[in-house]
């Protein structure tokens, strides 16, 4: 990883193919064989958790059915009764990527939520779905939306192009938040482990500051499990808010 | 957001040496679209799967669950109005007990008394009865007694007089003296 003077922080987040001449003749990379094991994750929860069916739950099946009550109990809170319709994809959505963010913090895994080209894809597919949902339930009324009642006419101009802006930076915003968390809480890990490296070989005084650098790393390891968690938590109820707004017009 | 700041700072100096910038941004090789294409793939797979089996399993024993504590909340509800309903019976049943009691112990009370002042109302009358008929032979006696008195009264003044004079006398006109005294001797006692 680290060779002498150079680190390189970058390299982790490289793609290449995964599962051998199979994988590389379809293009399948590594980022998306972590992305079939977070998804195995979140069935096993649910299947294995599950299979008891008892009526006072064991710990497995506890688990499973928190992991339920606390999406549903999100998408109800957040958008109303009509939430239920979107339970489904806002769970699968929030265990991607809280699993894609949690494996990544294992050593020797990839991170698929720290490739600005997933979760812009992500966002994307948020916010036309918002869009589409948006326009199934109010029609071209939906376009009241960029223009809030009780303003002025004239100050439509102005206020209309702002609402379009703002309406479409929630792609940004929503990409940007998961990748760029995901990417500088790696970057760091990565650098502090490289002066660990370093500094350890580097003889008696650089001891000190390795220990130092791997009490860092230490603790950002916790650190990135807190983000990881309260990433995937945001994306899902940011998609919550966004689905309300659908919903309701405001 | 300050510590996305460091870093990005931490990561300028990186990036600058490393080779062709960040490799999220590489797109001259095609596995960064298409990650995204097979990304697309599994997440819809994992849709499916999730809301068509996993979710519906977990929502059914959950459903259950809910309806099974309803279930037992509504017979708890309901045996515990029986419960309710049996207890206000008994202490309606105690309370006509009671009162039915009373009224026996009053009842009773009631006939012992006039049983007793019947008793004592007979009672009285025999005693009544027996107080007269004593009271009418003490006058019969005390009559017989004065009558004999006065031929006592006669004889005894025949007596006298014959011996203090030692002359006969006439009876009849002693008779009527001794009567004369008697009914004189009465009349204040009358």
């Amino acid at each position: 990883m680290a060779a002498n003077s150079s680190i390189d922080a970058l390299g982790q987040f490289r793609l290449h193919t995964a599962l051998g001449p199979l994988g590389a003749s379809v293009n399948f990379t590594q980022s998306n064989l972590f992305m079939v094991v977070a998804g195995a994750l979140t069935l096993g929860l649910l299947w294995l958790g599950m299979r008891p069916r008892a009526m006072v739950p064991g710990r497995f099946q506890a688990a499973a059915e928190m992991a339920y009550e606390f999406v549903q109990s999100m998408c109800v809170d957040t958008i109303g009764p009509e939430g239920r319709r979107f339970f489904p994809f806002v769970f699968t959505l929030f265990f991607f990527v809280l699993f894609g963010n949690l494996l990544g913090v294992w050593p020797y895994d990839f991170t698929f939520t720290s490739h600005i080209a997933v979760t812009l894809a992500m966002a994307l597919f948020v916010v036309i779905l918002v869009t589409v949902v948006a326009l199934r339930i109010h029609g071209l009324h939906f376009f009241s939306y960029f223009m809030p009642a009780g303003v002025p006419v004239a100050l439509a101009p102005l206020l209309i192009p702002i609402e379009i802006i703002s309406y479409l930076s929630r792609i940004i915003s929503l990409s940007v938040r998961l990748f760029a968390n995901m990417m500088a809480g790696h970057v760091m890990l990565e650098v502090f482990g490289a002066f660990v490296i370093m500094l350890g070989g580097a003889g008696v005084l650089g001891l000190l500051p390795a220990a130092v650098s791997l009490g860092v790393d230490v603790i950002l390891i916790g650190f990135e499990i807190l983000v990881a968690s309260l990433q995937a938590y945001v994306f899902a109820l940011l998609t919550c808010i966004y689905l309300h707004d659908a919903v309701h017009l405001h | 957001m300050p510590r996305l700041l460091a870093a990005l700072l931490l990561l300028l100096p990186v990036a600058a040496r490393a080779e062709g910038g960040m490799p999220q941004l590489d797109f001259s090789t095609p596995l960064t679209t298409s990650q995204v294409v097979w990304g697309a793939i599994i997440f819809v797979v994992l849709y499916i799967l999730a809301s068509r089996f996993a979710l519906p399993q977990v929502g059914a024993v959950l459903n259950e669950r809910a309806a099974h504590i309803a279930r037992d909340l509504e017979t708890a509800r309901a045996a515990k109005a029986e419960a309710d309903a049996a207890v206000a019976e008994l202490t309606l049943a105690t309370r006509e007990a009671h009162a039915g009691a009373q009224a026996e112990i009053a009842r009773a009370l009631e006939q012992a008394k006039a049983a007793a002042a019947e008793q004592a109302a007979g009672l009285n009358a025999k005693l009544d009865a027996q107080i007269a008929e004593a009271e009418r032979r003490i006058a019969a006696a005390r009559n017989a007694a004065l009558g004999a008195l006065g031929q006592v009264a006669s004889e005894t003044a025949h007596a006298v007089v014959g011996r203090l004079t030692g002359a006969s006398i006439d009876g009849p006109a002693v008779d009527r003296a001794v009567a004369a005294a008697l009914a004189a001797r009465r009349a204040p006692a009358a």
